[in-house]
């Protein structure tokens, strides 16, 4: 069923309610940097009809160059394609203003270098910015409230850096970082949160804490969480869905159990992996071949 | 992170709860306010306002300082005196200040107040440079901007616009459209690379420097001899004390410029974040990248047309004061633009009275205190300029 997905679902629902009715509703989107060239356009994106439901946990995958990245940017306005449209909780993402989009839709960029010395307390609160009162004699200072201090403490401890609060942030690790970065992005008292590969770079440890980080955001705040990654094995055990890309394209949207088989994986990736049960959880666990095994299995 | 988080269901009331009990997980006293974990880590307007405060008392002690010492000592006493005489009309002086008056009034106040006002423009405009290029290197000077502006001067003086107050304070406007063009030339060449690499944007400014000084030489070289000697002196960076007029048109430009650049502080501070998560946090990246582009070039066009090219200023000052006041532009912009005065002063009197009676150029000595400064944090600090 999650093969064809896109064509069932763009006859069943179009009328404004049900379309609202889903965090995010891509239809027909057409994306590429710059303009369309070639005979094919050269689509970074080509006709992505996606839902996103509210309270999900989606994950997206697919190998290099598949156009994860973008989809994220397109989802966090960053970019707006070319063609097709999105909405957000049912209203044209293209007509909301940057502002009102950040009230709803927070973005953690995967690189996240940082060169100036800000202290961790004073990046997360960065955050609070889309939610800044305008007034005439605050000369662009607009210092922060109790409001905006709450929503920074209260996002720090979810992410436990609470003791890194006075470091700087050119001083922190990689995880220490990256969950700096989410503590800014939740500051923001997001409906959605859009993660690029957050768990790149980490050590086992830290992969595993931010995912539980933020599949307890999902089940206590109803935060709809929207992650690429790379890591099919961790997309698998945490995700409630998973969209598969290939070459800009959807070719697979659905629960973990549907979308990771050795055929479709075969497929998309190229190559021939052994899947498993998780003797936990029982969802699927995508292990590589090892060098003994002929590669044509 | 917890030491239960691979469990995510063992702890989830502690962590989420508005009310945030006290964690006994977490590592360190137990938190009792919500907002206590944010104290001392911020910027609050207590802390900004005593930084503030000490930095004005200073600047106005070193102003003292430096109207004291030059060819001719003059005595605290002396100048308070003299000052409160010219500002509130009390002229009483015996027949002896009368030549002290003259020497303190128009020629040393106006010169050390040129001095305060191009440092702090030049510290301010570095401030906001560096944030928007997210380079800690960036400073007017070093990416060809100051040289840009010196053209559009050099190009003014040519054709002859004369030496009058009016001709003066027109000249800002030329050395503005030179440094206009240097921006935009910059950030062409350097956004061929998608983001702003900090050794494109150095490469981009050599590049930029070379091309201009090379139009400058030229101009130069075509001149009379006498007016290009006038010419090479004002390049080398000089602070002649200018008349009264020019130098309130100078301070209007300055402080136009700072208060629109003021407005800015907050948005520079999630700039320095990054170009994606600004636009992300919902700030017109494109809007503000204009207005402080014309900002920058509007102020460092004053500056240069008064006082020639000063190297360095735009860059160590920010650095140095971000190492005290920490990184939130709030408080590093006033404070870079205050120091950044103090500064400029200060060397200025040093190469007003170094030889006496004769004058070091001003830009000679900021560039031998700001080229060591730069050739260290390219080698030894590069780690932070990843």
């Amino acid at each position: 069923m999650s093969g064809r997905c896109e064509a069932d679902t763009t006859i069943e629902n179009n009328s404004a309610a049900t379309r609202a009715a889903h965090a995010y509703d891509l239809r027909g989107v057409h994306f590429c940097y710059g303009r369309p060239r070639g005979l094919d356009g050269g689509w970074v994106l080509r006709d992505v009809t996606l839902q996103v439901q509210p309270g999900e946990m989606l994950g997206i995958v697919g190998p290099n160059g598949s156009g994860k990245t973008s989809l994220l940017k397109l989802l966090a306005k960053l970019a707006a394609p070319q063609s097709g449209d999105i909405t957000l909780f049912g209203r044209h993402l293209a007509g909301l203003s940057q502002q009102e989009t950040a009230q709803t839709v927070a973005f953690v960029p995967q690189e996240n270098a940082q060169l100036f010395p800000f202290t961790v307390a004073e990046t997360v609160l960065m955050g609070r910015f889309p939610h800044r009162q305008r007034s005439r004699w605050s000369l662009g200072f607009g210092w922060e409230d109790q409001d905006d201090c709450r929503a920074a403490s209260q996002s720090m401890a979810t992410m436990d850096i609470t003791h890194l609060a006075a470091r700087l942030v050119t001083d922190l690790s990689g995880g220490e970082r990256q969950r700096t970065m989410i503590a800014r992005a939740l500051a923001q008292m997001p409906r959605l949160l859009l993660l690029d590969e957050p768990t790149a770079f980490l050590d086992l440890q830290h992969q595993l804490d931010i995912c539980s980080v933020l599949r307890r955001l999902r089940d206590e705040q109803g935060l709809t969480v929207v992650i690429v990654s790379h890591d099919l094995n961790l997309a698998s055990q945490y995700c409630d869905r998973i969209a598969m890309l290939k070459d800009g394209r959807v070719c697979a949207v659905g629960t973990p159990s549907e979308v990771m088989s050795v055929e479709r994986l075969r497929e998309v990736y190229g190559c021939t992996v052994l899947i498993d049960a998780h003797p936990e959880t029982g969802l699927p666990r995508i292990t590589l071949p090892g060098p003994t095994l002929p590669v044509h299995l | 992170m917890m030491p239960s988080a691979g469990h995510p269901t063992s702890s989830p009331a502690a962590l989420t709860s508005p009310s945030l009990t006290p964690n006994l997980m977490q590592p360190g006293p137990p938190i009792t306010a919500i907002d206590r974990p944010l104290r001392g880590a911020i910027l609050t307007r207590s802390r900004w306002c005593a930084v503030m405060g000490a930095l004005l008392l200073l600047s106005l002690i070193l102003t003292m300082l430096c109207l004291q010492v030059g060819t001719q000592y003059i005595g605290m006493g002396h100048i308070v005196g003299l000052l409160s005489s010219a500002l509130f009309g009390t002229a009483s002086e015996p027949e002896t200040l009368r030549t002290t008056g003259v020497i303190l009034l128009q020629v040393r106040l106006p010169r050390v107040l040129l001095g305060f006002l191009v440092g702090s423009c030049l510290g301010a405009v570095g401030v906001a440079l560096q944030a928007l290029m997210r380079n800690p290197l960036a400073d007017p000077y070093v990416l060809g901007v100051s040289s840009g502006a010196a053209l559009g001067v050099a190009v003014a003086v040519l054709f002859g616009i004369g030496t009058t107050a009016l001709a003066l304070s027109l000249l800002p406007v030329c050395g503005f459209a030179g440094s206009l063009v240097a921006l935009l030339v910059i950030y062409r060449m350097a956004a061929a690379y998608d983001r702003l690499p900090i050794h494109s944007v150095l490469l981009a400014g050599v590049i930029l420097n070379a091309i201009f000084s090379a139009l400058i030489m030229f101009i130069t070289s075509i001149m009379e001899p006498n007016r290009s000697f006038g010419m090479m002196a004002w390049l080398m960076g000089s602070m002649t004390a200018p008349a009264h007029p020019v130098l309130i048109a100078l301070a209007a430009y300055l402080l136009v410029g700072l208060v629109l650049l003021v407005k800015q502080v907050r948005v520079l501070n999630i700039l320095a974040l990054g170009e994606e998560p600004a636009r992300s946090l919902g700030i017109d990246t494109e809007r503000t990248k204009r207005v402080i582009f014309l900002l920058s070039a509007l102020m460092t066009g004053a500056v240069v047309s008064f006082s020639g090219m000063i190297g360095f200023v735009g860059m160590i000052i920010p650095h140095a004061v971000r190492l005290v006041v920490g990184a939130d532009h709030r408080l590093l912009l006033p404070a870079s633009t205050l120091v950044g005065g103090m500064f400029l002063m200060v060397a200025d009197t040093i190469a007003r009275t170094l030889f006496v009676p004769s004058e070091v150029p001003v830009g000679v000595i900021t560039a031998l205190a700001g080229g060591p400064f730069f050739v260290y944090l390219l080698v030894w600090r590069k780690d932070r300029l990843a």
